[in-house]
């Protein structure tokens, strides 16, 4: 008797391999293999300023953006809607991480020219990676006043701005990603009586998702270094990204006109809490230009 | 006693033997490929995924393949996204599988078969039996399955977001083709 069960102990693993659960042999022959973290944005547009996102290679992106007046200007301006602040602008995927792109504010006429890299990205699996980290570069000019109306003899330079500005940003799960933005904007010439040449500043953001194509964005920007008569304002929007197809529509409430850094990020002029806000939306449009391989 | 001793150990050696004739039978692949093609009025949608894991034991005639839902390769990266986020739901349903039986398959005879394949498959979170034809080949010690068969999208809850104009078609044709090799 006691044979006959140690002999069945050594039938079952036999009996369990000949059975044998194919779907666990697959599951356990399975590699682990990294796993990248994708889509912690929508757009490459959080509210005014930038995500971490790239276009992929080949990717064209054409962007649509537009601030109205301020809505507390009264029912004289149609709270707003009668003045229109506009930017076009077009970005362009050279690599799935390294991007480039141009575009003009109406906002004193400025035309700027940026790069992006995305130098880090969030995975997980094989290889755990917690943020996804792009580096965003912009120069801008711009064009108003012209020479002949100018103060002063304006020259190109007094006309140029620059922004440097590294992007973090973490997708916690599918619902929440938040972004760190410090940020320096360096122009020219400034007034130097309430303004400086560098102001440095820490931007945080993020994206709440409520269904599958509608998400909800907040941005701040705080100044880190305000001069004592400091005029402006630090910059603050929120957002409704709607993806449809190729487009994705996001309507912004903010206290800035501006959509180049150096407008909104050190000349925003509202304060947003008083009233001084301004509706607006941006709209992406994404060509797949080159075919890829 | 000793009799019956003989048979335990005669059974012991064939019980090992099955176990390792079965092993022997089987054929598997890693880089397995299905695509599917979507026929839509605004845009054809077409996509490859050559990273299916696929076991076939040519004994028992069962078959299991596991799908990676995100290594679906599109022709744009956004149609790639709208698929992960919108309809496929990778975040909450990563991997598709199916588990069946290959049946008619005659593994003494080489050349193309036609068989019939029915088992489960799990797509998007839902289970549902299907019943599919397709071949098989056997050649220079490989296996070839290959099979082509049309899968509605209502029968494994993946809903269109109404806000999506593009038109998606409600029957997605899926091909198989597994090239496999002798365990």
């Amino acid at each position: 008797m006691k044979n006959k069960i140690i002999y069945f102990l050594f039938l079952i693993p036999f009996a369990a391999a000949a059975q044998d659960d194919l779907m666990k042999e697959l599951e356990q022959s399975e590699k682990k293999e990294v796993e990248l973290i994708e889509q912690t944005f929508k757009g490459t547009r959080l509210v005014n300023g930038q995500t971490i996102e790239t276009k992929g290679a080949g990717e064209l992106e054409f962007i649509f953006a537009h601030r109205f007046g301020a809505v507390n200007s009264g029912a004289y301006n149609l709270f707003g809607l009668d003045e229109a602040f506009v930017r076009l602008g077009l970005e362009y995927g050279i690599t799935n991480r390294f991007g480039a792109g141009f575009g003009r504010n109406s906002v004193d006429k400025t035309m700027d020219g940026y790069l992006r890299y995305k130098l880090l990205a969030q995975s997980k699996g094989s290889k755990n990676i917690p943020v996804t980290v792009t580096a965003f570069a912009n120069a801008a000019i711009r064009t108003s006043p012209k020479k002949a109306d100018a103060t002063y003899a304006i020259t190109t330079e007094d006309r140029m701005s620059y922004t440097g500005q590294l992007l973090i940003a973490r997708k916690f799960n599918s619902v929440l990603s938040l972004q760190l933005m410090p940020t320096i904007v360096h122009k020219n010439t400034v007034d130097k009586t309430i303004e400086n040449n560098n102001t440095y500043a820490l931007g945080v953001g993020g994206r709440l998702k409520v269904s599958r194509s509608i998400a909800l964005t907040s941005e701040y920007y705080y100044r880190l270094n305000t001069p004592a008569n400091d005029p402006y304002y630090n910059s603050l929007g929120f957002g409704i990204d709607i993806e449809t197809g190729g487009h994705v529509f996001q309507l912004v409430m903010t206290n800035t006109r501006g959509l180049t850094e150096r407008a909104f990020l050190t000349e925003t002029t509202g304060d947003f809490f008083n009233g001084n806000i301004h509706l607006g939306f941006n709209v992406t449009r994404t060509f797949q230009v080159k075919k890829r391989i | 006693m000793k009799s019956l001793h003989n048979i335990k150990v005669a059974s012991f050696i064939f019980a090992l033997l099955v176990t390792f004739s079965t092993s022997a039978q089987k054929y598997t692949t890693e880089t397995g490929l299905i695509s599917f093609f979507s026929d839509a009025p605004v845009e054809d949608i077409s996509a490859q995924n050559p990273m299916v894991g696929s076991i076939f034991d040519a004994s028992t005639k069962e078959i299991v393949f596991i799908v990676p839902i995100k290594d679906f390769q599109f022709d744009k990266r956004l149609m790639r996204e709208h698929f992960n986020e919108k309809y496929m739901e990778t975040h909450k349903f990563p991997k598709s599988s199916f588990r069946g039986t290959v049946n008619g398959y005659d593994k003494e005879k080489s050349g193309i078969q036609p068989v019939k394949v029915s088992g489960k498959l799990l797509l998007h979170g839902v289970t549902r039996d299907i019943d599919v034809p397709g071949t098989m080949e056997l050649a220079n010690g490989k296996l070839i399955a290959r099979s082509k068969f049309k899968i509605k999208l209502v029968d494994y809850n993946i809903s269109v977001p109404q806000i999506v104009w593009q038109n998606i078609a409600e029957e997605i044709e899926v091909k198989i083709e597994f090239t496999y090799k002798s365990l």
